[in-house]
Parts: C-alpha cells; structure tokens; sequence
C-alpha cells in the first residue's frame, strides 16, 4: 500500500505515531516538543487537510508523528474529522497519543472512548495538567489507567514536563488489552461511561468561573472599546516596530545590489542584461522583500498570541452577530482582522471555518480590508494632503473601518447572488484563557506564515520586475512603453479622479502593494527604475497634477482594488478554483471604479 | 417537569438538558460537545450584542446562537 510516510527504507521500519485530540488541548505543543525541528507540514493524512509530520527519537528506537486536526469526535462532520477518521481506519497507524487537556478531562473522554473502540496501542498524554493544578484539580492518574487500560502521562507542554515519561510509555505500548466496549455503543451510551470514569478520577473543588477578561470582553460598554484597543495596538506595534528592520534591510539590499552589480560586470555581460537584473528584477524584489517582511514577521506572531491566548475566539463571540446578518460565521471576524496583516494570510486563515459556503465568503472578501502594504503610501498621501501625523492615524482608522464596511456589505451581496444559502448553524467552544506559550508561537508562525508567504510573493515580483523594467527602458518612437501605456490609460484615470500613471502604478504593484506608489513616483519623473518613495514625493506629485481629490481617490482606490499576487495565489490555491480568484479581484475594483468615479463627479460639481 | 427554552436560562442559573429538537447536524455537533439529554449546562455569558449565548457544560463553554438556543429544551435546576 502506498504510504506517505515512508520517504526512505529507514522509514519503512519505523512505528508510525498519530496525535488525537479535542482542538485547544495543545497537540501541536505537544507535537512541537517531540520533533523539534524535524518537521514538516503538508497533506499528510488526507487529500486536503493539511497536517505536520514529524520524526522524534525515544531510547528505544525512532518514530514517525503525525499530527491530526484538532476533532470533538470521529463522526464524519467536517472534512477535517472525515479524513481524521480515514486515516486512522487506513491501517497506517501503528499507535496513538491521545492528546487531553486535564482541566477538561470529561468532555476529552468522549473522543478518547471512540479511539479505544478502534483498538489501537494507545497512550494518553494529559497536558495542561500546570492549569489544572492552578483550578485546584486533582486528577487519580493510577485509577484512569486503569479504567481506560492504557498509560497516562501527567503532562505539561509549557513547563515541558513529562516529556521522557511519555517517550518512555510510546516505548512500551504493547498490543492493547483494550476496555471491553462493544461496538454499538451509542453517543449517550458514551457519554454516560465518560461522565462515570470522570466521576471517579476527577476532583475539583471549585467549577470553572467566569474570567475577569471574559467578563470585560462581554460588557456592553467596555467590550468593544477593549477590542478595538487590542488591534490597534498589534497594528501600532507592528508599523513602529517594522520601521528599523525595513530600514535595515533597504540598506542591505542597496549594498548587496552593488555586489550584484560587479559581479555581473565582471562577466562583461552586455549593459541590457546588467540592467534588467539588477534594476529590474533584484530591486523589485528588494523593494517587495524589505517593505513586506518586517511587518509580517511582526504582525503573525502577534496575532497568533491573540489566538493561542484565547482572545480571539472572544472576538468571534461578539461579532457573531452582524456576521450572522449577512449569513455568515463570526469566525469571519477573526479572519478579516488577519487581513490587516496581510490579506493572503487572512485568506489562509479562512481554513477555521467549517462551512465552506462561509469560508468562501470570508476569503473572497478579505482584502475589503487594508493589508499592512497599503499601509505605508496611505500614511505618506494622509500626510501630505490631509496634514500632520494625527490626522494621519485618523484618516488610517477611517478607512479601516470603511473597509470593515464594505467587508459586510461585499458578504451580504455575495450571500444573496453568488453564494447563495442559509446560515450554518453555528457552535463554538471559548477555550480558557491562557498564557500562551510566546516562543513557540511565535516560531510556529513565523515559520508557518511569514517565510511561505514571502516565498511566494518572491515567486512573482521577480518576473514582475523584469516586466516593469522592460516597459519603462524599451522605447519606440523615443517614448518608453510607460509613458506609451499610461497615456493610453489616460481617459480612464481622469474619469476617475486619477490618471494613467497612477492606474498603471496599481497595474504593475499586482505583486506587492507596497510598490505601486513608488512605480507610480517613477512613472511621473520618467525613470527607468525603481527608486523608493521617500523624500521630495510632495513636489513629485504636486507637479503633476495631484489634488485634494485626486488623493482622496488614490485612498479609495488602494482599499478597493484587485487584490496581490500572493493573496490571489492563495485564494486560487484555498478555494481550489480560479474562479472564486477573479471574483475576489473584480468585486473590490468595480467597488473602487465606481466609488473613485462617484468622488470625481461630485468633486467636479462643487468645483 | 416543567421544562422552558436554553434561550431562557438567566445568568447563574444551572438546567438539566431535555429534549433538543434541532436539526442533525448540528445536534450531532452539540452531542459531541456534550450537550446530550440528562446532562447538566449552566449560563456562562452573553455576548456584547446579545447574540450568541455562551454556555458551561462538561467544563467548556460553548457558544451557541439564539435560534439555536430556542430549540433546545431544558429544566431548571432549583
């Protein structure tokens, strides 16, 4: 049978290990601190779900780890538990680590005694048992084994305990005797041997209360400003922060294209060649590279803390509501706030939805709302046009918040044409909050999140460098193919507000964002590179022609346009069509067309 | 026994569930997260706008949607 796992003969002989458990018990810690670095993620159990895989060693002997969606239980609900429950029916499983978070050990029990029907070795690995010592829970390890059949490790991923105990109990499953549970055992059936194995294994003095945060996130006068305060002060964190490595890397990137630049001469390679590499594609991507990273690798470790910590469930809770107006999940909300971090990232993020109506309504309309790319030319145009900084983080909020609005305007549209349906019932589980485990996270995410992404916008600005710089050095008639385009863009621009420059600009940042008001600048002074849009960007634009107006429709046009390469890749990629792409492009800018239209004509009106 | 609508359950009361009359999938869903006839849920919390409700059950606390609420039956424990 053909196996994924085995990439090696090594591996053939190597006991394959499955990770099971509730979602929020921490198996990915868990799974983190077996493989270290020796991991990967990809479609390991299923044909879509994706999954990490992993190699770890014991005293015994070496183990391949299969980390699996977080599951309530194996009935074929979601695709998720469907290709869970495949995988473990396929018979490439050799043994499982029952991942459970102590503090809810009753409501685990439930998946843990569908498991033990499938008859598999199985060890029970019980984390968080530091939180549960804090909620004063006593847990009877010794009676558990013994009512569940198996090993049970007291675990905690955070203080990284536990952890040769359990390499140790992996080592000695043997063939189980497992508990004698017929097979018909139905959910009630179930329910009621969990909450009798629970009753005599579980002490807790006090229940669960309500968490000061949970209460101040559910009040009426300080949950919302609560929240917003949290994401402007990720967004805060994040533009200040990614000032001095973006910086930083602008410099390295001057000095490496430099090194470029002589390497290639010392080749006598012809000047054509020398200038397209190096003005062309190298600075491109510097360009992309140095604007995009830092914030990225700010902003997703950021967020993933607001995640693991249990906050942004929170979120969801409260925005459930106008999300469910439009027929939508308030999962949404949370997928539309990575968005402001970066729209393929929101995009990526709409995984977490499991109708996948609602998923694609979440992805289709995340970049309704600000990337951290558009971020910087909004801040210069604000500033330039609309006075000092102040105003500059009222205008950015403005338009945040605009682009919150077109968000659920977008949504109930698409809900009532293209994806037509009812609302998804929707349940939820609110994990506790928890300190999260920052190191971890934030590596995870980083890993995870910023290097894939940033790989796959490298992928096209490379070739899209060597575009811009073929159309603004080829020349016919002694205009370059810029100047040629833009003219010809021309009408089009004015009618809306803009001109052909600044419509090409958009055109040509189809890779970045964060590039189309510097293609822009070098559009207006005839350039034949790239030059980054910093000091004498006023002049440049009062020069040519730059209204009050004409800023507020770059604005307005910059929300609402097709969205980059990277998150177009992604949508493609996430919603398995490329259909589902260009409607993600051509809903945003037929919104901006028509609003920048709109702007011009009455701004002519009152002229 | 007297029995009123989850959606009715007030801050610190404590229910039996009953009877939940909702469509399969997502009383499956819910079955999963232990809401099964016999067990006990407490109100945990509402949201801002009021809409969804939150709920204690088997130690977690689940939300779940005013319509939904409405369909599932439950009594008070006193």
């Amino acid at each position: 049978m053909n196996n994924p796992f085995i990439y090696n003969n090594v591996d053939r002989k190597r006991k394959i290990i499955a990770l099971v458990g509730n979602p929020n018990v921490g198996k990915s810690s868990v799974f983190n601190i077996l493989t270290g670095q020796n991991q990967h993620t990809g479609n390991w159990t299923g044909k879509t779900v994706e999954n990490a895989r992993g190699r770890f060693k014991t005293k015994r002997e070496e183990y391949i780890i299969v980390d699996t969606p977080g599951t309530y239980s194996l009935s074929p609900l979601s695709t998720e538990e469907k290709e869970t429950r495949d995988f473990l029916l396929s018979g490439k499983v050799d043994l499982i680590v029952f991942v459970s978070d102590a503090e809810l050990l009753e409501r685990n029990l439930y998946l843990c005694l569908q498991l033990i029907k499938m008859g598999y070795p199985m060890v029970m690995c019980l984390n968080f048992m530091d939180e549960a010592k804090k909620q004063n829970i006593e847990i009877d390890i010794k009676r558990l084994s013994e009512r569940l059949r198996m090993r049970v490790i007291p675990f905690s991923a955070r203080k990284k305990e536990g952890i040769e105990e359990l390499k140790r109990a992996i080592d000695d499953a043997a063939v189980p005797v497992p508990m004698k549970l017929s097979e018909n055992k139905s959910p009630e059936e179930l329910n009621k041997i969990a909450s009798s194995i629970a009753k005599e294994t579980v002490k807790r003095e006090k229940k669960r209360k309500v968490n000061t945060i949970d209460k101040l996130l559910s009040s009426k006068i300080i949950g919302f400003p609560l929240m917003l305060l949290m994401l402007m002060i990720v967004f805060w964190l994040t533009i200040s922060a990614a000032n001095y490595p973006s910086r930083f890397l602008e410099e390295l990137f001057s000095y490496l294209e430099n090194l470029l630049s002589d390497f290639i001469m010392l080749f006598g390679a012809p000047k054509v060649f020398h200038d397209a590499v190096v003005f062309g594609i190298f600075r491109v991507l510097s360009a992309v590279v140095s604007v995009m990273l830092p914030p990225m690798a700010i902003f997703f470790p950021l967020f993933a803390v607001l995640e693991e910590s249990g906050f942004l469930p929170r979120v969801a809770f409260n925005l459930d509501r106008p999300f469910a107006k439009c027929r939508a999940c308030g999962k949404q909300a949370l997928t539309m706030c990575m968005g402001f971090g970066c729209n393929a990232a929101g995009v990526m993020g709409c995984r977490i939805i499991n109708s996948k109506r609602e998923r694609l309504l979440a992805a289709i309309t995340n970049c309704f709302v600000p990337c951290n790319g558009k971020f910087p030319a909004m801040i210069v145009i604000i500033a330039l046009f609309f006075g000092g900084s102040v105003s500059s983080a009222i205008g950015l909020g403005l338009i945040v918040l605009i682009g919150v609005g077109f968000t659920f305007i977008a949504t109930a549209l698409l809900s009532k044409t293209l994806l037509k349906g009812e609302g998804s019932s929707y349940v939820m589980e609110l994990p506790p909050i928890r300190k999260p485990d920052f190191l971890r996270v934030m590596i995870v995410s980083l890993k995870e999140k910023t290097l894939k992404l940033l790989l796959r916008a490298i992928k096209v600005a490379a070739p899209a460098g060597l575009i811009i710089w073929g159309l603004a050095n080829v020349s016919i008639n002694g205009e370059s193919l810029l100047t040629i385009v833009s003219s010809a863009l021309n009408p089009i621009g004015k009618l809306m507000g803009l001109d052909g420059t600044i419509l090409l600009a958009f055109i040509l940042g189809f890779p970045a964002n964060e590039i189309v008001l510097p293609l822009a600048i070098m559009g207006y002074s005839g350039g034949s590179a790239l030059m980054s849009a910093t000091s004498g960007i006023g002049e440049v634009l009062m020069k040519n022609g730059w209204s009050e107006t004409t800023a507020v429709c770059f604005l307005v046009f910059s929300l609402l346009h097709f969205p980059c390469s990277t998150t177009f890749l992604t949508l493609k990629k996430e919603t398995g069509s490329i259909k589902w792409a260009f409607v993600s492009a051509v809903l945003p800018t037929v919104f901006g067309f028509a609003l920048c239209i709109l702007i011009n004509f009455i701004s002519k009106i009152f002229q | 026994m007297k029995t009123i609508l989850l959606d009715e359950l007030k801050p610190n009361e404590r229910a039996i569930i009953s009877k939940m009359s909702i469509n399969a999938e997502i009383k499956k869903r819910l079955m999963d997260l232990g809401f099964i006839s016999g067990e006990e849920i407490e109100f945990f919390a509402k949201s801002i706008l009021g809409d969804p409700k939150a709920f204690l059950i088997k130690g977690a606390v689940v939300a779940l949607r005013r319509n939904d609420c409405k369909k599932i039956r439950v009594s008070r424990i006193e």
